[in-house]
């Protein structure tokens, strides 16, 4: 019905004579709309899409085949690779889980309470998308080395985080939170208070009302926020090399044993954990939008 | 009901508290941090670390990537939200999902594929050679890195508002007579400058601060392909922790000038710039 009503106005948008009438020859392809510059936007999207992106993808999922089939998973299943692999994908999953309650608080809060300074924590959330991520792994080696600020406290606690696979996660926690605050934000904003009010008119107690009506309502979000947190982690490189130690099989991630390969002239055993990495993480993104599906349906 | 509210007031207030310790510990420390160890032996010492030569290399060379890279992803940003939101036609979810595709990559990997392309042993590895064309190693492969590591930003927060802004003033311009140039120069990007400019401060925040891909296929020589980031973890590996802290200060007064640039550009009315 759109389309039928815009046909005068893009006949009248191209002078008589330049081109075809648009719409009236039946079209392989449904017609864009209206406007000019769709071939000419598309195009060059494609091509900026295609030389950038796709190309250099490409690359990563072909190289390794050149080892064959068993070279691969004999690459892949070297006891280095493994460790490094567990290390990433199991650091990553344990740093968006601890996200996820944390972020959860830091919403509410910006949601549900007004007090001085709301604007600044609200600014301070997004720190870690712009500090770029060496300097990051700098502040956070700084901070929990045995002698920095955290660290001596922790230390004195018998807690080592600096140069062990704990680090790690700290760093990831550090690169994870925007994301889960981001996600569950604006769904806690949208949500009716009249539910919650309705529940405690019905005789539930905080704690009824949190389980029974707010947390399912904010569980996509929670799972989203969840997801973008861990595929941020899973790939996390200059935050984490600083302060990881970097000994393989202990606290050696994935993004680094690729480094260690490329400078050793391995391409192919390098991307072929470059394409593992990515595989596995897609894998488990797809599982967790299942899930989200799910549960909103 | 206002009793209730009262007895909740203890909770509500630990609750408050809980989450400003943890904004504190977990964001601010770091940042706090960074400024300490730059500033422990005085500020002359800070800037004298950042008068070194090589060190105004890499700040020379991460100005000179961003000035290519950011513009590069701007157009391509602008003309992909274009078509998405603009146009309807079969593939457009998944045009987007492309796009989106690099924010889910690790950085390291956005490095080894150029690698994969233009390195040594890479596809056009010879082809190169032959040629004498230095790609990895040199400018150009730190561009295509940082290029690709930003290349979603600009579309990303253009197609939400450009879909919500619609198409009719561009379709009323477009009966009015006008071209397709002059529609988008004075119809579309007056309602999304705001947008844009926000859209390309990330980028260039992101650009400037890009560490795993640009490490990948920089080679990290001395003032010539090191970059800020890059020139950070060189000084820190040689123990020149005050040099470091203080190029990575400067790193971090970036973020808070692109923070406060953002919140400021929120104000401004337009729609609220997604960072991730």
């Amino acid at each position: 019905m759109v389309a039928a009503s815009t046909v005068s106005i893009a006949r009248a948008a191209e002078p008589a004579g330049q081109h075809p009438p648009p719409v009236y020859r039946r079209r392989l392809w449904p017609w864009p709309g209206p406007l000019p510059g769709f071939g000419l936007s598309l195009g060059v999207a494609l091509l900026w899409l295609g030389l950038i992106v796709l190309l250099p993808l490409s690359a990563l999922a072909a190289r390794p085949w050149t080892l064959g089939f068993q070279g691969v998973l004999d690459s892949l299943s070297d006891p280095r690779v493994l460790a490094a692999l567990r290390l990433s994908f199991l650091s990553a999953l344990a740093a968006a889980a601890v996200n996820v309650p944390i972020g959860l608080l830091l919403a509410w809060v910006m949601v549900r309470e007004n007090f001085p300074g709301r604007r600044w924590l609200d600014a301070a959330i997004d720190l870690p998308f712009a500090l770029p991520t060496a300097v990051a792994g700098l502040a956070l080696t700084a901070l929990y080395a045995p002698n920095g600020w955290l660290g001596a406290p922790l230390a004195a606690a018998g807690l080592k985080v600096a140069y062990t696979p704990l680090g790690i996660g700290v760093a990831m926690l550090f690169v994870g939170l925007p994301f889960v605050v981001r996600s569950v934000e604006p769904v806690l904003r949208d949500l009716p208070r009249e539910a919650e009010e309705a529940a405690a008119t019905l005789g539930a107690d905080g704690v009824q009302t949190w389980w029974r009506v707010i947390l399912p309502a904010l569980l996509p979000a929670l799972l989203a926020g969840f997801a973008m947190a861990f595929a941020r982690a899973v790939g996390e490189y200059g935050s984490v090399i600083f302060i990881a130690g970097n000994r393989p099989m202990v606290s050696e991630i994935a993004p680094l044993l690729i480094v260690v390969r490329l400078e050793q002239f391995d391409y192919a055993g390098a991307s072929a954990v470059g394409l593992a990495m990515l595989v596995l993480a897609f894998m488990i993104l797809l599982a967790l939008n299942l899930l989200q599906r799910r549960n909103r349906g | 009901m206002r009793r209730r509210r009262d007895g909740n007031r203890f909770l509500r207030l630990a609750v408050l508290l809980l989450a400003v310790a943890l904004t504190c510990i977990i964001l601010l420390l770091p940042l706090a941090a960074v400024f300490t160890e730059a500033l422990r032996r005085g500020i002359p010492v800070a800037l004298q670390a950042l008068a070194d030569p090589d060190a105004l290399a890499a700040i020379r060379l991460t100005l000179l990537v961003a000035a290519i890279a950011v513009p590069v992803n701007m157009v391509g940003g602008i003309a992909a939200a274009w078509c998405i939101a603009k146009f309807e036609f079969p593939g457009r979810r998944f045009l987007l999902a492309l796009i989106e595709l690099p924010f889910s990559v690790s950085p390291v990997i956005s490095g080894l594929v150029w690698v994969l392309l233009f390195g040594a042993h890479g596809w056009f590895g010879e082809w190169l050679q032959e040629r004498d064309i230095q790609i990895i190693f040199a400018l150009p492969g730190l561009v295509l890195a940082t290029i690709f590591v930003t290349f979603p930003f600009v579309a990303r927060t253009l197609v939400p508002l450009m879909q919500e802004q619609g198409r009719g003033a561009e379709e009323a311009a477009a009966t009015l007579g006008a071209g397709g140039w002059q529609i988008f120069r004075r119809v579309t990007l007056p309602d999304i400058r705001w947008a844009l400019l926000s859209g390309v401060l990330l980028c260039n925040a992101r650009a400037m601060g890009e560490f795993g891909a640009v490490s990948v296929v920089s080679g990290h020589i001395r003032g010539e392909t090191n970059t800020m980031p890059l020139h950070v973890e060189i000084l820190y590996n040689e123990y020149q922790f005050v040099a470091a802290f203080a190029v990575a200060a400067l790193l971090a007064l970036l973020a808070l000038v692109t923070l406060g640039a953002k919140a400021l550009l929120e104000r401004h009315g337009s729609s609220r710039a997604s960072l991730l």
